[in-house]
């Protein structure tokens, strides 16, 4: 066991990991964050996108250990309680998820998306989700939803 | 004077945005890993690394050593249950039957078959001492390919299914379609494949039981479709103890697309351990686990001949197809092939004869059973393939041969002479019509013809397809051997509660479909009550009616149409609470915009809300009626509905690699009435997207040894962001009449009508350098190779 | 996608790490970025006892600009796709790793690690050897440096010591009279190359007075293809020459065929691919 201290959401946490506990492992196990999804076993379909240090990564493939220090953010911390990010707006508002379970990882990497390239055009928002795996919408309503929330962000009154 | 048919609606036809998605959005779904009940142990399975072999031995002391685990258990310990039901064979045949047990006994049939499973108090240690049990296998010849498996001296699989034949099935007029072709001036003939697809959704599926020894109940979480099937396929048909004993719950489920209808092993043996180990027992599936050892789809390997006349008549379509049906049968898989496949091969065409040849095939592939559309992409793929093949045989516009074959307005009902009930309503060519018209059809060939000239190949693909909706009723699926053997009804229960607040229970089950905001849209508007008022439930079999949950684009149609029958009901019963109330006689009473009144006198109008109180406290009701706004209704559909549409693909191949590059998709779909225009748009979405993958990305592939070489989503290509075109939309709207909402279902009309747009536009495309066919996934190296006449 | 337990240790300096490596040896791998070794050890095919996680050695992070390019080993790609000098210096390298993966596998990997990792299927594997890049070791026995083109041993395979570290990478600042550019055929679900093709091309007086092509993803290791860029050497670097050298590429390289493209059809397109490769390097040259 190695003692790990980290901020997630905000919140520090110390815990004792197996060095092997993947990092979405422990925020589903230890930290009952249950919004970040599992839906693969080769870090391809990116349901398990969370922020660390800023930046999107896949957190069935980073240890927990390797994110001491670090800060994470999850889908359930991407925007302060009883609000929205404009980017969970506009999933809403334009129907960017069906069942789901692709949908935090497709918002949190949408959001890193957005932080490298605040005015993607419709083909950049495609390449640029690469990473993250929808069955459901067939992307077309996700790519308007990334679209619309990048206007709304940078629009002065956001 | 205000009338019922004066009211606009107020929500119905609306794009309400979803009501269950601030849960989505915001991570506090609860799916089925989500679940967490104390003393739980996790279940790692150990698996058949072999496609066909003998279990000689299996020694699991190493990892009943490893601290933290609890128990191994093998197919041995397990033989007090029964194995999993087949519970829809093929109608009117002798099935062979075979089908799993909860884990394997002796004999391991495919590649990642459990084998033993392993309890811990924790999946880490549970997936260590997985690997430290030791199973001994004596290994078997297997096969995997449906052709190879019928022939003399192929590996058989079970005693009892001779040359590995589950059944031989027919639909249509053999002798009357053998004459059409003996007299008929034009015969186009050719191989199709319908690949096998892995359904993949996001999540994969698992279960979480839970066993009261003091009640002898069974609590049992699963991503299920279905829960209240699962429910009696558990206990009638495995454990054999009463219905009463176990409760199903489905929780948010991460997309479905047929793989989560089915009664799998892990929801006997997660059940069995936890009876006889005392505790919850939570078993998930690996993504590799999902895609070996979860239901597959497609696999039909089919011998197509098309016959017609010169000015572009078709006359005749004769079909005989081989449908891998894998090492057993899922729970329906033999429906498939047969019921939703052969009886519809001649799409959206008056085809004077027709004939289909089934042969349902075991093999040592993970089993197949339905994935989106289910027989229907298969059916649909064909005939528009093969419709195209006629056209460039006879020289003519395959937008005219469509047109010039459809069946007419004035044929519905339409009978297809393949043992269907009657087409209900349709107007095919007005769909194809708006289509050609989006493209610009008459520019793109001009263009077509320029780019050919600059040694451009560009393609265009038209698909005009029917599929059959709202699965099932009585009169056709319940028919004495037509396989399923009883009405696939659905139920709804409704009620007013005394603050006016109205809880809608179905038997439906939404994973992803919008059904709760689609059904709150019509109770809303048919109560005349405030949207927010109404309350969807569904999910538990404890507080829901008995239903046969989601699939078959059935919900809406089905679910919807038991919802609207109760709330009929609840109107019939507040109209005559209000006539007591209002001292009027009952007759004269009508219920609108949420109130009833006296015809002619809105004014002294009772609320709903009034009228459920009175009802709820029940203090002064009429003579003989019962206290409460309380009812349920059981919807037996009399006939499916037949939602139709035409997609046109534009690709442009580029001929030094192959590759593909969609450039337009347009869809133009008819689902009858629209009750959420934007959740069926993205129905259309993503079954397109499914479709398309179907067509350029996507196949599972064995190796001869029964090795699935496409076992993660490292080698299996389902669609990015990157891989699906942007989608072009629009409707015709032809309601049914087989329902009092008009609805026809969307949920798998866009991949049915996929595949073949994009193989045929990819045809179109190559037709110059004389590719007149191509079997799927067109990836680049098949394309290249077409190209190069190494095909 | 659970790895087999593992001792975890992570040292703050090269110098510390490399002790780690002489006092674990075998039993220990190195973790950079994660993103080749992670998936490998959730899917059991790769099970070290020690993991040394090099990520927190500060001193392998950043890119230096003077004469040449520095990019340290533990740089991430994201680090090199998004940086603003070498847009200017080396414009190959951000458009290259752009291709690379994901957002996620970007932010996490790192170019030593690919390096270091030789996967045949790697993408700038390919970039490096034609950018004639030096690769700087760190070991027991001091440092060097290698040139790229002795670098890539066999499959997954490097001329790395195993108590030695990738440092640094050396590349060129390009000149006006240089391009180089990276093409990739992408597998539809790993985004792996199924064929990624490099080339680089410095023109002299109206001739290709310096020519360099690397073929990654079709076969074993990252390979330069001498032939074709001999053919190329001198001539005027038309659209015929260069069609000509690039039916040449593949020669003298071993093809392997799967399910994804068979050896026949890989081979086609190393050609195809080296010659849209040479074509947008061509295109690269700006005087």
């Amino acid at each position: 066991m190695t003692k790990i201290t980290l901020t997630v959401n905000g919140t520090r946490y110390t815990r004792d990991v197996e060095p092997r506990t993947l990092l979405v492992h422990f925020l589903r196990e230890q930290l009952n964050l249950t919004g970040t999804h599992i839906g693969c076993d080769t870090s391809q379909c990116g349901a398990c996108v969370v922020h660390l240090n800023g930046v999107s990564v896949k957190s069935c493939t980073t240890l927990a250990v390797q994110c001491d220090g670090a800060e994470i953010t999850t889908i359930e911390g991407l925007a302060p309680e009883g609000t929205l990010h404009p980017l969970q707006e506009a999933f809403w508002e334009l129907h960017g998820l069906q069942c789901g379970y692709c949908t935090p990882g497709m918002i949190m990497s949408a959001a890193d998306l957005l932080a490298k390239n605040p005015h993607p055009t419709p083909s950049e928002i495609r390449h640029g989700l690469e990473g993250n795996l929808c069955r459901c919408t067939g992307y077309e309503n996700i790519v308007r939803a990334v679209s619309s929330a990048a206007e709304k962000m940078g629009s002065p009154d956001a | 004077m205000t009338t019922e048919s004066d009211l606009k609606p107020r929500y119905v036809g609306q794009s309400m945005k979803r009501r269950e998605d601030p849960q989505l959005i915001t991570g506090r779904g609860t799916y089925l890993d989500d679940i967490k009940l104390p003393a739980m142990l996790h279940v790692a399975l150990v698996r058949s690394p072999y496609a066909h072999a003998q279990i000689t031995a299996i020694d699991a002391r190493r990892a009943l050593n490893r601290r933290g685990v609890v128990a191994v258990f093998t197919g041995q310990d397990m033989l007090d249950i029964n194995p999993l039901p087949c519970a829809w064979q093929a109608g009117r045949v002798t099935n062979h039957v075979n089908t799993p047990r909860a884990l394997a006994v002796d004999t391991v049939r495919h590649v990642g078959e459990p084998v033993a499973m392993v309890l811990a108090e924790d999946r880490y240690v549970a997936r260590d001492a997985a690997d430290m049990v030791d199973v001994s296998y004596e290994p078997l010849p297997a096969v995997v390919d449906a052709r190879d498996a019928i022939q003399p001296g192929a590996p058989q699989l079970h005693a009892n299914a001779p040359n590995n034949i589950v059944m031989e099935w027919e639909a249509g007029d053999r002798a009357k379609t053998d004459a059409a072709f003996a007299q008929a001036e034009v015969v186009v003939a050719e191989p199709i494949i319908n690949q096998r697809l892995i359904p993949t959704p996001m999540e994969t599926r698992g279960t979480v039981a839970r066993y009261d020894a003091a009640t002898g109940e069974f609590t049992v979480w699963m991503t299920s479709q279905a829960p209240h099937v699962m429910r009696l396929l558990l206990t009638a048909f495995v454990f054999g103890i009463p219905e009463t004993k176990l409760r199903c719950i489905s929780p948010h489920i991460g997309g479905g697309f047929g793989q989560k209808i089915f009664c799998y092993n892990d929801m006997a043996f997660t059940m069995w351990a936890a009876r006889k180990l005392g505790r919850p027992v939570k078993f998930v599936e690996e993504r590799s686990e999902n895609y070996r050892a979860s239901t597959h789809g497609r696999d039909h390997i089919t011998d197509a001949e098309l016959c017609g006349r010169r000015d572009g008549t078709i006359t005749g379509l004769r079909v005989k197809t081989h449908a891998n049906l894998g090492a057993y049968l899922s729970t329906i898989a033999p429906g498939i092939p047969t019921t939703l496949y052969g009886r519809i091969i001649t799409g959206v065409y008056a085809i004077p004869a027709a004939y289909c040849h089934v042969t349902g095939v075991y093999t040592n592939t993970a089993m197949v059973d339905a994935y989106r559309g289910a027989g229907r992409p298969e059916a649909s793929y064909l005939i528009e393939r093969m419709v195209d093949r006629f056209a460039a045989e006879i020289g003519m516009d395959p937008a005219e041969v469509r047109r010039k074959n459809f069946i007419q307005p004035d044929q519905f009902p339409y009978e297809n002479g393949l043992g269907l009930l009657p087409y209900d309503s349709g107007n095919y060519a007005p769909a194809l019509d708006k289509a050609l018209e989006m493209v610009g059809y008459a520019d793109f060939r001009a263009l077509q013809a320029e780019a050919r000239t600059q040694g451009r190949y560009v393609g265009l693909g038209i698909s005009s397809y029917v599929e059959i909706c709202g699965v099932a009723p009585s009169a056709w699926i319940g028919l004495a051997g037509e396989g399923w053997g009883a009405g696939l009804f659905e139920s709804a229960n409704v009620r007013v509660h005394l603050t006016g607040k109205v809880v809608v229970t179905t038997g439906s089950l939404p994973h992803g479909q919008g059904l709760e905001t689609t059904f709150a849209q019509i109770v809303a508007d048919e109560l005349g009550v405030p949207y927010a008022d109404v309350e969807i439930e569904w999910g538990d079999t404890q507080g829901t009616p008995f239903g046969y949950g989601t699939y078959g684009s059935r919900s809406l149609t089905v679910g919807g149409t038991a919802i609207k029958k109760s709330l009929d009901k609840i109107k019939a019963k507040a109209k005559r609470l209000a006539a007591h109330m209002l001292e009027a006689n009952a007759d004269d009473i009508e219920f609108a915009d949420g109130k009833a009144f006296v015809r002619g006198a809105p004014a002294q109008a009772k609320t709903l809300a009034e009228i459920a109180l009175q009802a709820s406290v029940a203090y002064s009701l009429p003579e003989g009626m019962e206290p409460f706004l309380d009812e349920t209704s059981y919807y037996d559909p009399p006939n499916c509905t037949f939602p139709f549409g035409t997609h046109i693909g534009i690709v442009e191949v580029d001929p030094e690699t192959g590759h593909v590059d969609l450039q337009r998709y347009i869809a133009v779909d008819d689902c009858g009435n629209l009750i959420n225009p934007l959740v069926v748009e993205g129905q259309i979405h993503g079954g397109i997207v499914q479709g398309i993958a179907q067509a350029l990305y996507e196949q599972a592939i064995y190796d001869t040894n029964g090795q699935l070489l496409t076992g993660t989503l490292l080698d299996y290509a389902i669609p990015t962001a990157a891989m699906a075109p942007h989608i072009e939309t629009a409707h015709t709207i032809t309601p049914s009449p087989v329902n009092p909402l008009g609805v026809k279902g969307a949920g798998e009309a866009g991949t049915i009508g996929a595949a073949q747009c994009v193989m045929n536009a990819i045809i179109d495309a190559l037709a110059p350098l004389g590719v007149k066919h191509m079997q799927m996934p067109a990836t680049p190296e098949r394309v290249w190779k077409a190209i190069h006449k190494e095909l | 996608m659970i790895p087999s337990p593992f001792e975890y240790l992570a040292p703050t300096s090269v110098a510390e790490a490399i002790t780690l490596l002489q006092e674990y040896g075998e039993d220990a791998k190195i973790l950079a970025g994660g993103h080749s070794l992670i998936p490998a050890m959730k899917l059991r095919l790769s099970a070290p006892s020690i993991l040394i996680d090099i990520t927190r050695i500060a001193e392998l992070r950043g890119i230096v600009v003077n004469g040449n390019i520095n990019i340290g080993a533990g740089t991430t790609w994201q680090m090199i796709e998004h940086h603003p000098e070498l847009k200017q210096l080396c414009p190959v390298l951000p458009q290259a790793v752009a291709r690379i993966g994901d957002i996620q596998v970007r932010n996490r990997g790192t170019l030593g690690g690919s390096l270091a990792h030789a996967d045949p299927a790697a993408d700038i594997t390919a970039v490096v050897l034609v950018l004639d890049a030096q690769i700087r070791t760190q070991g027991p026995n001091g440092s060097r440096s290698i040139p790229a083109a002795d670098f890539f041993v066999d499959m997954l395979t490097t001329a790395l010591e195993p108590e030695e570290l990738i440092t640094a990478i050396i590349c060129p600042r390009l000149g006006t009279d240089e391009g180089a550019a990276y093409t990739k055929f992408p597998h539809p679900a790993s985004r792996y190359p199924i064929v990624g093709a490099a080339a680089y091309l410095k023109m002299s007086d109206g001739k290709v007075s310096a020519c360099r092509v690397a073929i990654t993803g079709a076969g074993p290791m990252p390979t330069r293809q001498i032939a074709c860029e001999q053919a190329l050497l001198g001539t005027d670097g038309s659209d015929t020459a260069i069609a000509n050298a690039a039916a040449l590429a593949g020669q003298e390289m071993e093809i392997l065929g799967d399910i994804h493209a068979s050896e026949e059809y890989r081979r086609a397109m190393v050609q195809v691919y080296a010659k849209r490769a040479l074509l947008k390097a061509r295109g690269a040259i700006t005087s």
